[in-house]
């Protein structure tokens, strides 16, 4: 029997097209060890959740730097939630201000990462929140 | 109603999360296969391969599209990305190609790592496979890893294997070793707007022809000569040689056409049979091995095993011995 793997969806909502900081933490995430399914830029919220659900993923990361974090937040949540996937983890590393980050876990944001975040926290957090 | 009914009903979920305890080999995993293989058996296989950068993933976007739009067919996508020999980690990169395929239920993609398989595809990819084949999935592509010349498991998984190659990737020597144009049903000439490639098609249809000769007029030293070659078996199937771009679509109705008469070839002349026999006698030949294996390993002592393993590292029994040895308690 093989070991369980943790697998993490890689995802870039939104519109803006800089995705060095995705690329960065799904290298990162592959070098600890875990699967991460990397779906490139311009996905759309029901993309997300839909490639979500087909490759059964533990934990989702997403990438906003468009400052559109709270409208694309909480639909993903929602779609997650409608699919029967209430259990993923939901991530998002980007710009995101102070002020919008109590709402964020309040709805069920497991980590947000800023600028000069690093890695290694990234990667602890996920097997943390994964266990 | 228990998980595998609802696989069967179509749900999702329930299909994603028996994906993933097959692709563990969980026991959980095993149980839902043996439960599910009476409704295997319908879903035709197709193969995709080739080296890494001649568009595969593009390509198997551009087919699933052709056949959901022209046949209504349902489409399952197995897509094989390499697993680090170090980390175990792996990035799985083929659906950045394949987004013109969401928000259509009539398409399911998984992405798997090849976790320390080096045929080109996983360990349980057959396995998955057959989840698809029984959930009701018409057709399954699998997507193997970026192959080179000896990535070949996949011609034993598949019904048709379509052989993805690139211009500018080789010369005709290329073309002639063994390995992953042997195992090819179908060639696909890919990025057929690039520079070069006349060239990669003539020496694929060159190399073809040293295998299946027919009939030929060349000319030589300035005369026409005409070389009969023996009647060829009418049952063979002799590989075509199909060309697109699968940033754009071009030729992909064709392919999808060499990919259908091949279907037809196999039915008509009993290899789908004997391929589905060989495919499930390979199987069942694995898991034999794999259960004797860890019977024989029930039966001797751990420390007596690792010290036989130290002995041969000293140099003191050759590993020859060390498994008669084993075998036999002398």
């Amino acid at each position: 029997m093989t070991e369980k793997k943790i697998r993490v969806l890689v995802a870039k909502p939104g519109l803006d097209g800089h995705d060095r900081g995705a690329k960065v933490v799904a290298r990162a995430l592959r070098d600890a060890g875990m699967e991460v399914i990397y779906t490139g830029l311009r996905q759309t919220p029901e993309m997300i959740a839909e490639a979500a659900l087909q490759e059964d993923v533990d934990v989702v990361g997403l990438s906003i730097l468009s400052g559109a974090h709270m409208a694309l937040a909480p639909r993903i949540l929602e779609l997650l939630k409608a699919n029967g996937q209430e259990n993923v983890h939901v991530f998002i590393g980007g710009i995101i201000p102070d002020e919008d980050m109590p709402r964020l876990r309040e709805m069920g944001i497991t980590g947000i990462y800023g600028p000069g975040a690093s890695t290694e926290d990234i990667i602890k957090d996920v097997r943390e929140a994964v266990k | 109603m228990t998980n595998t009914d609802s696989v069967l009903e179509g749900n999702r979920l329930s299909l994603s999360r028996l994906l993933t305890q097959v692709e563990n080999d969980s026991r959980e995993g095993r149980a839902a296969l043996t439960e599910l293989f009476p409704h295997t058996g319908r879903a035709h296989l197709i193969g995709v391969t080739g080296a890494p950068g001649t568009g595969k993933s593009s390509l198997v976007n551009q087919l699933t599209l052709y056949y959901r739009k022209q046949q209504n067919k349902k489409i399952a996508i197995i897509a094989v990305d390499p697993s680090s020999p170090f980390t175990g980690g792996a990035v799985l990169g083929d659906r950045v190609r394949m987004r013109d395929l969401s928000g259509d239920n009539g398409v399911f993609i998984r992405s798997m790592a090849s976790r320390g398989s080096v045929g080109g595809l996983a360990q349980t990819t057959a396995s998955l496979a057959q989840v698809f084949d029984a959930a009701g999935y018409d057709i399954i592509i699998i997507e193997t890893v970026g192959a080179g010349q000896s990535e070949v498991d996949i011609a034993r998984l598949a019904h048709t294997t379509v052989v993805v190659e690139a211009p500018g990737l080789g010369d005709e020597i290329q073309a002639i070793k063994a390995g992953i144009l042997e195992i090819a049903d179908i060639l696909v000439v890919n990025k057929a707007d690039r520079p070069g490639v006349e060239n990669t098609e003539r020496a694929l249809r060159s190399t073809l022809e040293l295998a299946h000769p027919t009939k030929r007029i060349f000319r030589h030293h300035g005369q026409t000569l005409t070389v009969n070659v023996p009647e060829v078996n009418a049952t063979l199937w002799i590989p075509p040689i199909n060309k697109t771009i699968s940033t754009d679509g071009t030729g992909i109705p064709e392919l999808a056409g060499s990919i259908e008469k091949h279907a037809a070839h196999l039915h008509q002349s009993g290899d789908w049979a004997a391929r589905d026999r060989t495919r499930l006698g390979s199987e069942m030949e694995a898991l034999l091995r794999e259960a004797l294996m860890s019977r024989f390993l029930e039966g001797v002592h751990k420390k007596k095993y690792e010290d036989i393993i130290e002995k041969v590292h000293q140099r003191g029994l050759s590993p020859y011995e060390a498994v008669q040895y084993l075998l036999n308690g002398k």
